[in-house]
């Protein structure tokens, strides 16, 4: 065994790979090629960062969660209800929303550690189902039925990221994304994150190595709570408008859609799904705009009878040959 | 305020019927049904189409809705479920929310998205005053028939070998197997039996909720499953005091604080499973 | 006189009606060879699982070096140098074995809560995964998935990986079960190679293995134990033999 050979072996994802910059960097070059799609690559970039938190939740916690949502409108409610009160500047906005739905996934984390994987459903949707009702039933704050409609000052006072600067809005996205995706990756190769990997393999043998998967799992699960609330407070800045369908159940549902679709457990998959199921959600709905559902149940279902692994498994050999390897982490 | 406990009992009873299904499925079979609302969607389709297209009477179009429904469940379970028995519990709810999504769009497209209605004879309408109480027909009807239900149903799983052997299944599935129980043939028909129900609560509770429409499924999948998850899946005696709960929660919750709406039902729900995770009413631990 | 490395009074635990452990009470010496054999059912397993604190008792204490940790969750117990291996192995199938040993050593030194840097940038951790590689011959398979290595590395890297917790204690639950003829010998040269003060506790069945490693002996049966001693005393105590009499292996 040469010298150097394990600690080669376990930094071996650390280091950006081509693929990744390559990735990173087209999406900006997007952004400007294509100004007029500004709004949709904005809509595509927040539910990537919405999936990405789902991720952690399921990929990495290894919870099935139907109530992901719960943080996505905590975020969005909150910048919402921040610039109307005065925080015009959205990045205070976003950095306190996103840490007061930190703060509700801390909570209620605890509350996800007995029971069994139905139990742990019904909690998580039912946390996101009552802060729904919370919402309607105070229409003072959050605008009801009606909505919330919210005016963002310029970011940092140079950049106006209103329906007048939709480019600027997409840029804004994509910073704030990028810098939580690296983060993110650099959590998951931490002595945490392999923690956390460790916990979902083998619960019983982490234990044995003296990890207490309660701490853990919390920890993962608040600051999975803290991205989709950043990923809420976006979408408030960036569109201008909360309703209170960000608690709803097809939001929660599509996002883990989109995170399926792209792969769990890698990071990108959140990413890349969103990409895939927006472009076929908007594909589809202007073909047949009152059936599209129809035409994601079906793959669905398709999807889960062949075998996720199997469809998987046979991407990841198609694109070996253009270098799966170069995604860090990516799926056996 | 014991209308209000009448009509609580009257939708609890509702509940009961729509969700026992799922709960024994989820019992039996470890396999989690999000799309159970579709079953009772059907069913209150059926009733309703029947009535208005052929004008068939409103008490032979509910053993009909049983009869399709489980019918449906009967094709799809073979065909479909079987194969997911054994996955994870994810691949699981993404089939079935799969399903969901299919089976909205496809009603909308055959029947339109507008809600069907499935209209109660003259023989059930009405209210009376009854001791103070303001007793509705429709809803003592409803009570009344699923009260038989679920009296069958106990009946039925204490009373017959069918039944014995479910129970037996439920408790431990390979030891069951190993006892020469086909359990095989246990899942088929209990799932198809669920089915039937959901679909015979759909029709009933067409009225109640103002006709049948697409959203169906969904609007009431969360019901169901808070009713599974407060009642316990390990049996009917779980399932039906956890839907009587959630009902009179319910219809006390809107007439006392109409604008909190469901909030009660959710956070009933959320503490019942924090403290105990594997239901209010179910006698062991969680699965 | 210190105190016992590891101690249990009365320990007991019902499940029902049947009593798997039955009042057993032990002393383990810092630095002891201990074996606790016993028929298939005597409850050895149980043992170790009250021990580490996988299972609660009815009754009785657990003390690990006289302090009493019967209240402590097994991950508690391992903090402070408890450790063991798996009957049937438990690992982590899409780790590789550096990547396991990378994390039970960094679990000791308390880096488990390190958000940012990469697991295996930290020196000292690299130098004690190289040094657990070497010395259980896991070096040509280190950077393989744990699910495909045979049997025998995958039990070499079970030892490893309870040996990567430096325990003070450390309880081995039929290390060489399973084990193919040709791969026993690392075993059983890991096994001899064991640092002299940590103590061991060894459950086995294979009574070559437990005559030559151990310096006393506990035999359970039914839950209790039925007497300990030195090994010639117990290969010689009749009531051993008659318990072993028809298990077909050689006492």
């Amino acid at each position: 065994m040469p010298a150097g050979a394990v600690a080669a072996h376990l930094n071996r994802k650390a280091r950006w790979r081509p693929a990744e910059i390559v990735f990173w960097l087209a999406i900006p070059a997007l952004i400007f090629a294509l100004p007029s799609r500004a709004l949709l690559i904005n809509e595509i970039l927040l539910a990537g960062l919405f999936a990405l938190s789902l991720d952690l939740v399921l990929g990495y916690a290894g919870i099935v969660s139907l109530g992901q949502a719960a943080f996505f409108g905590v975020g969005a409610y909150g910048a919402g209800i921040l610039a109307n009160a005065g925080i015009g500047e959205p990045i205070l906005g976003l950095v306190i929303a996103s840490l007061i739905a930190g703060v509700l996934g801390l909570v209620t984390a605890p509350l996800l550690l007995r029971g069994s994987d139905l139990t742990r459903l019904m909690v998580t949707l039912g946390i996101s189902l009552l802060l729904g009702e919370v919402a309607n039933a105070n229409p003072w704050a959050t605008g009801g039925t009606d909505g919330l409609s919210i005016a963002v000052k310029p970011v940092l006072g140079l950049f106006p990221i209103d329906f007048n600067g939709q480019r600027n809005a997409a840029l804004y996205s994509l910073v704030v994304l990028f810098i939580l995706f690296a983060l993110a990756r650099r959590l998951v190769q931490s002595p945490f994150g392999l923690s956390v990997h460790a916990l979902k393999e083998n619960r019983l043998r982490s234990g044995a190595l003296g990890i207490s998967a309660a701490a853990r799992f919390v920890t993962i699960y608040a600051i999975a709570a803290t991205y989709a609330g950043a990923a809420g407070a976006l979408v408030a800045q960036t569109t201008g408008l909360v309703s209170l369908d960000v608690f709803d159940f097809h939001r929660s549902a599509d996002v883990l859609l989109m995170l399926i679709i792209g792969g769990v457990g890698y990071l990108y998959g959140g990413l890349i799904g969103a990409a895939f199921f927006i472009a076929l959600r908007d594909g589809v709905s202007s073909a047949t705009p009152e059936y599209w559902e129809f035409w994601i149940g079906l793959p669905l279902v398709v999807l889960v009878l062949v075998g996720r692994e199997r469809i998987g498994a046979f991407f990841a050999r198609a694109v070996a040959t253009g270098g799966a390897s170069l995604i860090p982490g990516a799926p056996p | 305020m014991l209308t209000i406990l009448f009509d609580g009992v009257a939708y609890g009873m509702l509940l009961f019927v729509l969700a026992c299904g799922l709960s024994v499925t989820l019992g039996l079979m470890n396999f989690v049904n999000l799309a159970h609302g579709a079953f009772a969607m059907a069913g209150g389709y059926a009733a309703s189409a029947l009535m208005t297209r052929y004008g068939v009477p409103f008490l032979v179009t509910l053993p009909a809705a049983f009869a399709l429904s489980a019918a449906l469940g009967v094709v799809l379970e073979r065909t479909l479920y079987r194969r997911l028995y054994r996955a994870s519990h994810l691949d699981q709810v993404l089939f079935t929310i799969g399903l969901v999504f299919m089976a909205m769009p496809i009603a909308n497209y055959f029947l339109g998205d507008q809600p069907q209605p499935v209209r109660v004879p003259a023989f059930l309408s009405g209210r009376y005053e009854f001791l103070g109480i303001g007793v509705g027909v429709y809803r003592l009807f409803i009570i009344a028939v699923c009260g038989a239900i679920a009296g069958g149903l106990q009946a039925f799983l204490i009373g017959t070998r069918f039944g014995a052997q479910l129970r037996a299944a439920v408790d431990d599935q390979r030891v069951a197997s190993g006892l020469g129980i086909d359990v095989d043939r246990l899942f088929a028909i209990t799932f198809a039996l669920g089915c039937g129900l959901a679909g015979l609560g759909g029709a009933l509770a067409a009225d109640v909720v103002g006709g049948v429409d697409p959203s169906f499924p969904i609007k009431f999948m969360v019901s169901f499953l808070i009713v599974v998850a407060i009642g316990g899946s390990n049996g009917i005696l779980g399932a039906l005091l956890g839907a009587l709960l959630l009902g009179v929660l319910d219809v006390a919750g809107k007439y006392y604080v109409p604008s909190i709406g469901a909030f009660i039902i959710y956070a009933v729900m959320v503490v019942t499973l924090i403290i105990r995770p594997q239901g209010l009413f179910s006698r062991g631990g969680g699965r | 006189m210190s105190a016992p490395a590891l101690e249990t009074r009365g320990l007991a635990r019902r499940f029902g009606g049947l009593v798997a452990t039955d009042e057993v009470s032990l002393r383990l010496e810092e630095g002891a060879r201990h074996a606790l054999i016993g028929p298939n059912g005597a409850g050895k397993t149980t043992l170790v699982n009250l021990l580490t604190g996988t299972l609660r008792p009815s009754a009785g204490q657990v003390l690990l070096e006289g302090v009493d940790v019967t209240g402590l969750a097994s991950h508690a117990r391992v903090r402070r140098g408890l450790a063991r291996t798996f009957q049937i192995n438990q690992l982590f199938a899409n780790l590789t074995p550096a990547e396991s040993l990378c994390l039970a050593v960094g679990e000791r030194l308390g880096y488990g809560r390190r958000f940012l840097p990469a697991a295996g940038r930290d020196p000292e951790v690299v130098s004690e995964v190289e040094d657990l590689i070497a010395r259980f011959s896991l070096g040509d398979v280190m950077d393989l998935k744990t699910r495909t290595l045979a049997y025998g590395k995958q039990r070499l890297l079970e030892i490893a990986l309870a040996l990567a917790c430096r325990p003070r204690v450390l309880l081995l639950d039929e290390p060489a079960a399973g084990v193919p003829e040709d791969e026993r010998a690392d075993i059983l040269a890991a096994l001899a190679a064991l640092p002299a003060d940590v103590t061991i506790m060894l459950i086995e069945h294979d009574m070559d293995l437990v005559f030559s490693f151990a310096r006393r002996i506990s035999v359970l049966v039914a839950g209790r134990v039925l007497m300990e001693g030195e090994p010639k005393e117990v290969a010689a105590d009749p009531r051993v033999r008659e318990v072993y009499l028809g298990e077909g292996k050689d006492a």
